[in-house]
């Protein structure tokens, strides 16, 4: 493998007296040091590290760890104090204005963690920014932005206005924008952070799948360690400016570099705290009232499963229905499906804990339903999902 | 208090005009170049029959309300035009009109570069500001002295000076608009390699558009609200008529005069914010 972004002793150091800063910061002062003696804060220190060519790598800390100097310092949004930023081994800390604009153009995109469109585009001509900018020909530049509308599953939305969309949708387009550019570094700042769990976790699914065929090489980053481990190749956590530790996902599991990293990690094991709702998915449902059994029949064949969860008009939990008899249905010529409704199904509350239900989920071939107080279905829990959950692998909600 | 003497700046400033005056070319250029623009819009004013104006005017606001259909509006410019059309007002509305419009469109073309200039730079910014301020609040009067000494007298000394006390709030109004745009639209511009004019012109000003209408609205106010004082010193008008009614102590006829710039002022008012609208659904 090749290293395709490297950063070399990056530092970024915010405020007045950056050079006496930079002296206290050799000596090996603090950041609380440097604060109070100089009034500079330090946003990024002695930052080292390689991104490989193809590569998820996410960039993971909390809150004031420098991760969003550290991205911006990548592309120089944030101009760096100090160090170097290498692609493919050209320096960019030291490009000109113009040859500056060139990279931003050609090697890189970003993603926004509030999706940055603009309101006053179409979502085509969002897309389409980035070659637009460049100067390429307006039927080229829609032709390519409808392809990346297409590739993130936004077909037929081009005329529409970012504010008429789902956050979700939002952020695809963001994606889109990006994916437009062709450019083959994506910087992705927290891209996932404000969607709600269940499409972050479809977007980070869809990201891992969209790589499969693009093989970007990606800055990820993440304050969500649930998302750094399932989607990162690797893992780089930040604290204070610094870099605390690099590594596989199993090796930040197994071999923490020190207390910190440990205590991050500890909230992995999940088992204690995770609740239904953490660990459930979007389930295939019917309506009773108004779908029949050739709607069920067509919702399994589209997904690929053998029964379907069904609900009435006011979104209560009903039951099941399996493929089978759907089919009889369907051969008896019946249109309702209430006759071959299973309600034995069983049900549990969005804010049990896993670890009381685990048993019953392992042993039952059906998955549960998870039924708010309204007896309303909000989702199912397969029994994947919580051993992925278990180990780390799954996204929860954790703000 | 007594010991310390009187300071002189009544014969400074008069000293710094009459050096100004001085610079006879240039300020015969500026009169030249506004005196054009006033003739080429009462040109236009004077060709088109009264009839083919209102329709204009009528259409125009049905055509950008088509949406939400004022009919009062539209029935107010009707009434509102016959009537200064029946006061025998109708040229010297037009000519109201073209002082109005030719200092708002002066007012445009320096402002809103003024403003992406304070937008950009804080220094600039920092300079411009208390200079705005005095603009705006020293009383209006005082522009038509100086007006006259470089302009003479007529309809060029009122736009300046109605320029001077209109434009600031479109120059505050576009830095306000361009600073108002939310940061991670200018990261975003950035990061995909925008040079400084592709952001100002793909993102900055057409997001600043809205608030920076309505700073054009508002200079627009104002300098309708010169156009009596801008009478004093020969601009023509609905103006003049007021200024003649306060000479001949004849307050039907001011009213019936003030009432026509009224009339003018809500017409100008509510096209301008129509044309302000926007057109992207809002969420």
């Amino acid at each position: 493998m090749t290293a395709k972004l490297q950063v070399q002793h990056l530092t970024k150091i915010f405020g007045r007296r950056i050079p006496k800063a930079q002296e206290l910061l050799k000596a090996g002062k603090s950041k609380a040091d440097i604060l109070k003696s100089v009034g500079a804060t330090v946003g990024v220190t002695d930052a080292n590290f390689e991104v490989n060519d193809g590569e998820i790598f996410v960039i993971m800390g909390l809150s004031g760890s420098g991760k969003s100097t550290m991205i911006r310092m990548i592309n120089r949004l944030i101009e760096p104090t100090s160090g170097h930023v290498l692609i493919d081994g050209q320096d960019l800390t030291s490009l000109g204005k113009k040859q500056l604009l060139e990279v931003r153009r050609k090697k890189m995109s970003m993603v926004f963690q509030n999706f940055a469109l603009f309101p006053n585009r179409t979502i085509i001509d969002n897309t389409a920014y980035g070659l637009e900018i460049q100067g390429v020909d307006r039927d080229t530049r829609l032709s390519k932005a409808h392809d990346a509308l297409e590739l993130v599953g936004l077909d037929g939305y081009d005329d529409q206005y970012p504010t008429q969309l789902s956050g979700g949708m939002q952020q695809r387009v963001g994606l889109a924008r990006a994916l437009a550019n062709d450019s083959q570094i994506l910087l992705m700042d927290e891209a996932f952070s404000a969607l709600d769990p269940l499409n972050r976790k479809d977007m980070q699914n869809e990201l891992l799948d969209l790589q499969e065929n693009l093989h970007k090489t990606i800055v990820f980053i993440s304050h969500d360690l649930n998302e750094a481990l399932r989607i990162g190749d690797r893992i780089m956590i930040m604290r204070d400016g610094q870099v605390v530790q690099t590594g596989t996902p199993e090796e930040i599991l197994t071999q923490p570099a020190n207390e910190y990293v440990e205590r991050f990690i500890e909230d992995v094991d999940r088992t204690k705290v995770l609740t239904a709702s953490n660990v459930m998915i979007r389930p295939n449902i019917v309506n009773i009232d108004k779908d029949g059994p050739r709607i069920a029949m067509r919702r399994m064949l589209e997904n690929e499963i053998s029964s379907v969860y069904v609900v009435n008009n006011k979104r209560e939990f009903v039951g099941t229905v399996d493929a089978s008899h759907a089919m009889d249905l369907i051969k008896q010529k019946i249109t309702k499906l209430d006759s071959v409704v299973q309600k034995n199904v069983p049900t549990t509350g969005p804010d049990t804990p896993i670890t009381t239900i685990m048993e019953q989920i392992s042993q039952t071939p059906i998955p549960y339903a998870v039924v708010d107080d309204q007896k309303h279905l909000l989702g199912i829990i397969i029994r994947g999902a919580v051993l992925g959950a278990i180990s780390g692998n799954e996204v929860s909600e954790d703000e | 208090m007594n010991n310390f003497p009187q300071l002189p700046v009544s014969s400074w400033i008069d000293k710094f005009v009459d050096w100004l005056a001085g610079f006879e070319g240039f300020f015969n250029a500026i009169t030249n170049f506004v005196g054009g623009i006033i003739n080429g819009f009462q040109w236009v004013f004077d060709l088109l029959p009264i009839w083919l104006f209102m329709v204009i005017v009528v259409g125009g606001t049905y055509w950008l309300n088509r949406k939400t259909k004022h009919w009062g509006l539209i029935s107010f410019e009707i009434v509102g035009l016959l009537y200064i059309w029946n006061q025998g007002f109708w040229r010297d509305m037009t000519q109201t009109l073209t002082l109005v419009l030719t200092s708002s469109l002066i007012a445009l073309i320096i402002g809103v570069p003024l403003g992406i200039w304070m937008a950009k730079s804080k220094i600039f910014e920092a300079i411009n500001k208390p200079i705005l301020d005095f603009m705006q609040t020293m009383p209006a009067f005082v522009y038509l002295i100086p007006a006259v000494a470089f302009f003479g007298i007529g309809m060029v000394p009122g736009v300046i000076a109605s320029v001077i006390f209109a434009m600031p709030p479109t120059v505050r109004m576009t830095n306000l608009g361009i600073r108002q745009v939310p940061a991670d639209l200018i990261e975003a511009a950035d990061s995909y390699g925008s040079t400084g004019w592709q952001k100002l012109f793909k993102v900055q000003l057409p997001l600043a558009k809205s608030t920076l209408m309505a700073g054009v609205n508002q200079s627009m106010m104002l300098s309708l609200s010169m156009v009596v004082i801008a009478s004093m010193i020969g601009a023509m008008g609905l103006g003049n008529k007021v200024y003649f009614a306060v000479g001949r102590n004849d307050a039907g006829g001011g009213f019936a005069a003030g009432l026509a710039i009224v009339i003018l002022a809500i017409i100008l008012d509510r096209i301008t914010q129509a044309i302000n609208r926007s057109r992207i659904p809002k969420s």
